[in-house]
């Protein structure tokens, strides 16, 4: 028990040690940090005695944050301010959040119901374009985003035909849908767009200004101006842990990713639950893509989702198949690249690194090291009705 | 090959794993499959083209012409021949890593392991190569280069037996874990050469790319001008890798070892052998595969990597296709190499003719084809069901379904 707490205080102090190092607190010498992280370290010592993973994870921490504060200590002062303006920091972290959140919920859509689905970044993709198109061709963004979701939800039903009905295996049938999605959106991008690339005027979804938190206030600057879809995706959270947790539907979702056979012996139709996960997974991931062109920058370019698709199938196992956890891990992921679009005021070379950062965490925890992520039962295989 | 009718879907259901399964379902349909699958992958790309108002035959017939490949023909004369040439090395060009790369995930998946990881040990080699290539200009010729090469592979054999030794150790799905080596490489290639990284070239500050390889690291090119980007010798260097792979899968403790884990895990390990040992040293064979693959591309043709190679490449991808659609053995790898180095460089930007249709579509045309065939190949039941199908009506139905040759256990 002692361990437990000490364990925790550990992983607090090494976060208090970093924290002050930059502003607001700005302490301009690292011995205050250092000596807060070496309690944190004998913390983690005395914590790992009994809980290992605990205690090794605040000695990592307070490691990492002395050489952060030391890093910091020797970097100029007003370089330290632009980087870690904290609100500029959250918004932006939301930004990047956002799509990553919207296809993080659909891949674990279908992979509780059973089908592992690495074709998120094709299905981000769809949504990317015609999220654009539909904008294009009716005028607004509504339309944009009601045909983004039905392009999404077209590539994810052939993901799902092949994967559900034809037993196809789903790996190599989500890296068809990958190549697919691209190929789909970049030959009618450039037989409809060519070289001029999309229109400028397109109708884009609008930022939710609250007015009364202020607007130069800490929170109004923070979450302010945040776009609707952005609120959209942290709504989703709650609403698909209550749909996923707390109600039957989502009881037999479950039940369909783990024991197929025993869940078609009670008589739920594990192929209609699964063609119907599947759809909405593509749903969302194309809403995540809408995000990024309708929603954030106006316009398309050719493979612009790059590699989002699979940072959300990352924070899915980071988050251990659990909506709040995806937030967790969508957050700290949105985090780690709003620090490195901010960091190259003063290096752009490590500023790259932190977009390595997501990828590195989840192989980490796909190694076991922070605590287990296991993965639904019968997820990624094909069920055969007898 | 053996008769695609012993292998039966419904005896393959017992195998352990999914790639083991599938491995076994792909390994059934003998050539016929494979050329069905691109035809009618062909003939839906070509759909396509005519909804969209162009004429398919003579777009596809303009591709052909951009592949090279009417080299081969005898009737091919004077300026056309030229061209030909020209494109046809460029083909074979393209040709050489993709064979190296489609080995790469074939030798895991007859292992039973998933390898979509290729392109991050790909990028691992092109790395390693670039590094060393670009150092050492003093040495001889042939040391330089089998040196680069050499590291090359043992990188790629790193990178990838991260992912063998996280499932053997951890049992983490080295398909999440490939993944995500994938994109930690390529970040880390950005990093390298990017602006202010490490390892970019001192010369130009402004211009995020690595030194140039030096003259004694590059291969030599022994068809066509080396100034026009000849074909260099990794093509050789690249068959010989596909029949050392093939001694070593069919005829080779190792090979032999690697295909019973395969084929079934658990009777493999009841046998004495050890699966753990096992997937650390398939994956870091399939890393040298294509470690190999980005250390030609370096000294063949590239010399240098910028950064935004390392963010667009896709040849580790396409891996995946070359060797799914070449039913992971040796000499459908290269078929298949061939098929898609082809569709590469026929719907280039230096090779398509841009008055019959828009070298920009064609490149995502090819996309197009590409995940029609890996869709197709996927479930090989469309394919399958229609080849059983024209059999079954030549033999009347007759012949009893033949039993499964192994009882599962």
């Amino acid at each position: 028990m002692w361990q437990r707490r000490a364990g925790w205080a550990g992983l607090a102090l090494a976060a208090v040690a970093a924290f002050i190092a930059v502003p607001p607190a700005l302490v301009r010498s690292a011995a205050p940090s250092i000596v807060l992280a070496g309690l944190a370290v004998a913390l983690g010592a005395f914590a790992a005695t009994r809980e290992r993973k605990l205690g090794i994870g605040a000695i990592v921490l307070a490691i990492l944050a002395i050489v952060g504060s030391v890093a910091a200590t020797k970097s100029g002062e007003s370089n330290l301010r632009d980087v870690f303006t904290w609100s500029a920091l959250i918004a932006s972290m939301l930004r990047f959040a956002t799509p990553l959140l919207f296809a993080a919920l659909g891949g674990i859509m279908s992979e509780r119901s059973g089908v592992v689905n690495i074709g998120l970044e094709g299905m981000m993709l769809m949504g990317a374009f015609f999220g654009i198109y539909g904008s294009d061709l009716l005028g607004t963004w509504v339309g944009g985003l009601a045909v983004a979701l039905v392009a999404g939800g077209l590539l994810a039903l052939v993901h799902a035909v092949f994967s559900i009905s034809l037993r196809a295996d789903q790996i190599v049938s989500g890296t068809a849908v990958n190549f697919l999605a691209l190929g789909i959106t970049g030959y009618i991008f450039i037989a409809d767009y060519g070289d001029t690339g999309t229109p400028d005027n397109i109708s884009r979804v609008p930022d939710v200004h609250i007015a009364f938190l202020g607007d130069n206030s800490f929170l109004g600057d923070a979450v302010g101006h945040a776009n609707l879809m952005t609120w959209l995706a942290l709504l989703l959270v709650p609403f698909l842990t209550f749909v996923l947790f707390r109600t039957r539907r989502g009881l037999r979702l479950r039940a369909v990713g783990e024991k197929p056979r025993a869940a078609d012996t009670v008589g739920i139709n594990v192929f209609r639950t699964r063609y119907v996960a599947v759809t909405l997974s593509g749903m969302l991931a194309a809403l995540g893509g809408a995000y990024l062109s309708v929603g954030f920058v106006g316009s398309f370019s050719q493979n612009m989702t790059e590699g989002r698709g699979f940072i959300a199938l990352a924070a899915v196992i980071f988050g251990k198949w659990k909506p709040a956890g995806a937030l967790v891990a969508t957050l700290l992921f949105g985090f780690s690249s709003a620090l490195a679009n901010r960091l190259p005021t003063f290096s752009a070379s490590t500023a790259v690194l932190f977009q390595a950062l997501p990828y590195i965490l989840t192989l980490i925890a796909v190694a076991g090291v922070i605590g287990r992520s296991r993965a639904p039962a019968s997820d990624g295989i094909p069920y055969v009705k007898e | 090959m053996t008769d695609p009718e012993v292998v039966d879907p419904v005896a393959a259901e017992d195998i352990t794993t999914p790639a083991a399964r599938l491995a076994s379902y792909i390994r059934g349909g003998g050539v016929v499959v494979p050329l069905l699958t691109a035809l009618i992958a062909f003939f839906i790309a070509g759909l396509v083209v005519l909804v969209t108002g162009h004429n398919p035959l003579t777009t596809y017939n303009a591709i052909f012409n951009g592949t090279g490949l009417n080299w081969l023909f005898p009737w091919t004369s004077g300026a056309d021949r030229t061209a030909a040439a020209l494109n046809l090395q460029q083909t074979l060009i393209a040709t050489t890593p993709l064979i190296l790369v489609g080995l790469a995930v074939a030798f895991a998946f007859r292992a039973g392991l998933f390898n979509i990881g290729g392109q991050g040990q790909y990028t691992v080699g092109a790395i390693v190569a670039v590094y060393f290539g670009s150092k050492f200009g003093g040495m001889p010729h042939v040391l330089h280069i089998v040196l680069v090469l050499v590291l090359a592979c043992i990188g790629g054999a790193i990178w990838a037996g991260i992912a063998g030794l996280l499932k053997a150790t951890t049992g983490a799905n080295e398909v999440i874990s490939t993944i995500m080596l994938n994109w930690i490489a390529i970040w880390t290639g950005v990093w390298l050469f990017g602006l202010g990284g490490p390892l970019q070239n001192p010369d130009t500050p402004s211009v995020p790319i690595s030194s140039d390889v030096t003259q004694s690291a590059k291969l030599p090119v022994f068809w066509g001008n080396p100034q026009l980007q000849g074909l260099h010798i990794g093509l050789f260097i690249s068959l010989a890798t596909v029949v050392a792979f093939w001694f070593l899968l069919n005829r080779s403790t190792t090979g032999y070892e690697v295909r019973a884990v395969g084929f079934n895990p658990e009777a493999a390990r009841y046998s004495g052998m050890s699966v753990a040992r096992n997937y650390v040293r398939v994956m870091a064979y399939c890393g040298v595969f294509a470690g190999l693959a980005g250390g030609l591309d370096i000294l063949g043709w590239q010399f240098r990597i910028a950064t935004n190679d390392v963010l667009t490449s896709d040849i580790g991808f396409l891996g995946i296709a070359v060797a799914l659609l070449g039913r992971n053995t040796a000499s459908g790898t290269v078929a298949a190499a061939l098929l898609f180095g082809a569709l590469k460089s026929g719907t280039s930007q230096r090779n398509l003719d841009p008055s019959i249709f828009d070298p920009s579509l064609a490149t995502n045309l090819t996309l197009i084809i590409q995940g029609l065939i890996v869709l197709i190949v996927s479930t090989d039941v469309i394919a399958l069901r229609l080849l059983r199908h024209a059999r079954g009506l030549r033999r009347g139905r007759a012949a009893p379904p033949p039993a499964p040759e192994e009882a599962p256990t």
